[in-house]
C-alpha cells in the first residue's frame, strides 16, 4: 500500500504501522489480561469482605490486601490508556504533555487525604462526643446480614 | 489527497505540520480528557479525604450485597462485577469499531459502534436498577432512642455501628410509633397488607416484630449517599452522553459522511471519549465497591 495514501488526515505526516493479525492479537491479549486483572480484584474484595465477617479483623493485613487492589488498578488504567487509547503508540512529546500534568495527582492525593486524616485526629482529641457516639465497636458480631429487613424489591 | 500534500496547503497548524503528527481535534480531545479526569480526581480525593476524616465508614460489601431477582440473598461484589464486565467489552468493540474505521471498512464500523452503543445501555440499566434499589430499600435503624425505617438517599444513611446492646434495642422498640411499627412488620411478613396492619395496636404489632433475625443498625455518616449519588451519577452521564455520541456517529457512518470525508477519525475522537468513560469507572468501581 502507498505510504502517502494510507494517511487518514493531511495533518499527519507519517502513519504508525501495526498489521492486522498483530492488532488483533494485541487487543485480544489486553482484554484477557484486564478480565483477568478485574477477577483478583474481585478476589481480593472478597478476601476482605471474609477477613470483616471473621471475629478478630487484622486491620494491617485489610490495608496491605487494599493496596494491592489499588496497585492492580493502575495496572488496568495503564493497559486502558496505553493499548485501547493508543496513548503508547503516540509520538514521546505527546504522551509527556499529557501524563506530565497528571503527576499533580500524586501531591493532590497525599495532601488531602492527610488533611482529612488530621481532621478527624483533631476531634477524636478534642471532641469527646464525636468519639463516643462515631468510634467502631470494638468486638463485633458478624457484619454480614443474614436477611436485609425490608426492601421492596 | 496526494495533491493536498503540496507544501503552500500544509498550514494545518500555521507551523507547517502538526507538531505531535496529530489531528487537531484528536490532541483537544486528549486535553480535553486530560481535565476531565482533574474533574473526577477532584470528586474521588473529596470523598477520600471525608472518609479519612471518620472514624466509622460503610462497608461496601455490607450496602452493595444485592442482585436483581435475588430477592434478599446476601451477593457481595456480583452485580457490580458484571457491570465492571459489560463497561471492558464494550471498551473493546469500541476498539475493534475504530480498527474498522482505519481499514474504510463502514460495516465493521457500523456493527462494533452499534454493539458499543448496546453495552453502554446495559451498563445505564444496571445503574438505574442498583439506584432504585437503594433508594427503596427500607432498613431498621436505631436512632434518638426509637427504631427507624431508613432507605439510603441524600439525606440518610442506614448503614451506621451495628447495635449490640439488646436491652437499648428493646427499650427503643417500645418508643417505636405506630406508622413505624407497621412498616417494620409489613417488611418481614410481606403476607399481610400495610392496611391489614395499621388496624393493630401497638402491642399486638410489637409481638409480630422478630429482632433476633435482623441487624440493627445505627444512622451512617451521611456524607455516604451524596458522594455515591454524585459520583456515579457523574459517571452515569458521561455514559450516557458517550451513547448519545456513539449513536450520532452511528447515523453519520451510515449516512456516508466519512466514507465521503475519506477517513473516520471522528470514530477515533469518539473512541477515546469511550474509553475514558471506562477508565473512569475503574476507579469508581476501587473507591465506591472495593475498598
Amino acid at each position: 500500500m502507498d505510504h502517502q495514501q494510507n494517511l487518514a488526515s493531511p495533518e499527519m505526516t507519517f502513519q504508525h504501522h501495526h498489521s492486522d493479525a498483530e492488532f488483533r492479537k494485541r487487543v485480544r491479549k489486553t482484554t484477557i489480561l484486564l478480565s483477568i486483572i478485574t477477577l483478583i480484584e474481585l478476589g481480593i474484595g472478597l478476601t476482605i469482605y471474609t477477613i470483616h465477617k471473621g471475629a478478630n479483623p487484622n486491620a494491617s493485613l485489610v490495608l496491605g490486601f487494599k493496596g494491592m487492589v489499588c496497585i492492580l488498578t493502575l495496572a488496568k488504567a495503564y493497559y486502558i490508556v496505553s493499548v485501547f487509547m493508543h496513548l503508547g503508540d503516540e509520538i514521546r512529546n505527546m504522551i509527556m504533555t499529557i501524563v506530565v500534568p497528571l503527576m499533580l495527582f500524586i501531591w493532590f492525593i497525599i495532601a488531602f487525604i492527610a488533611d482529612g486524616n488530621s481532621y478527624k485526629n483533631l476531634r477524636n482529641k478534642f471532641d469527646q462526643h464525636f468519639k463516643e457516639t462515631t468510634m467502631p465497636n470494638k468486638h463485633h458480631k458478624t457484619e454480614a446480614p443474614v436477611e436485609k429487613p425490608g426492601g421492596k424489591e | 489527497m496526494s495533491t493536498q500534500a503540496t507544501v503552500h496547503q500544509t498550514k494545518w497548524w500555521s507551523g507547517g505540520k502538526s507538531p505531535f503528527n496529530l489531528e487537531y481535534g484528536k490532541l483537544m480531545m486528549w486535553y480535553f480528557l486530560m481535565s476531565d479526569a482533574f474533574t473526577f480526581g477532584a470528586f474521588l480525593i473529596s470523598y477520600g479525604s471525608i472518609r479519612f476524616s471518620q472514624n466509622f465508614w460503610p462497608d461496601p460489601n455490607v450496602v452493595f450485597n444485592a442482585f436483581p431477582g435475588a430477592g434478599h440473598q446476601n451477593l457481595p461484589l456480583a452485580f457490580v462485577s458484571i457491570m465492571t464486565f459489560i463497561l471492558i467489552i464494550s471498551s473493546v468493540t469500541m476498539v475493534l469499531a475504530v480498527h474498522a474505521g482505519h481499514k474504510q471498512d463502514k460495516r465493521g464500523v457500523i456493527k462494533w459502534i452499534a454493539w458499543t452503543i448496546v453495552g453502554g445501555l446495559a451498563f445505564l440499566g444496571c445503574q438505574a436498577w442498583e439506584w432504585h434499589h437503594l433508594l427503596t430499600g427500607e432498613h431498621i435503624v436505631l436512632a434518638d432512642g426509637k427504631l427507624e425505617m431508613v432507605v439510603q438517599n441524600m439525606r440518610g444513611n442506614p448503614w451506621g455501628k451495628l447495635v449490640e446492646n439488646s436491652t437499648a434495642i428493646t427499650a427503643a422498640l417500645n418508643n417505636t410509633p405506630h406508622e413505624t411499627l407497621v412498616s417494620l412488620v409489613h417488611s418481614q411478613h410481606h403476607s399481610n397488607t400495610m392496611a391489614e396492619l395499621s388496624t393493630l395496636s401497638d402491642a399486638q404489632l410489637r409481638k409480630l416484630v422478630d429482632l433476633a433475625e435482623v441487624h440493627i443498625r445505627e444512622k451512617g455518616p451521611v456524607a455516604f449517599g451524596g458522594y455515591f449519588f454524585g459520583i456515579t451519577g457523574f459517571h452515569g452521564f458521561h455514559v450516557f452522553s458517550g451513547v448519545v455520541i456513539n449513536s450520532i456517529m452511528l447515523i453519520m457512518t451510515q449516512k456516508n459522511v466519512f466514507q465521503n470525508k475519506g477517513h473516520y477519525l471522528m470514530i477515533e475522537k469518539a473512541g477515546l471519549y469511550w474509553h475514558f468513560v471506562d477508565l473512569v469507572w475503574v476507579f469508581v468501581f476501587l473507591c465506591f465497591y472495593l475498598i
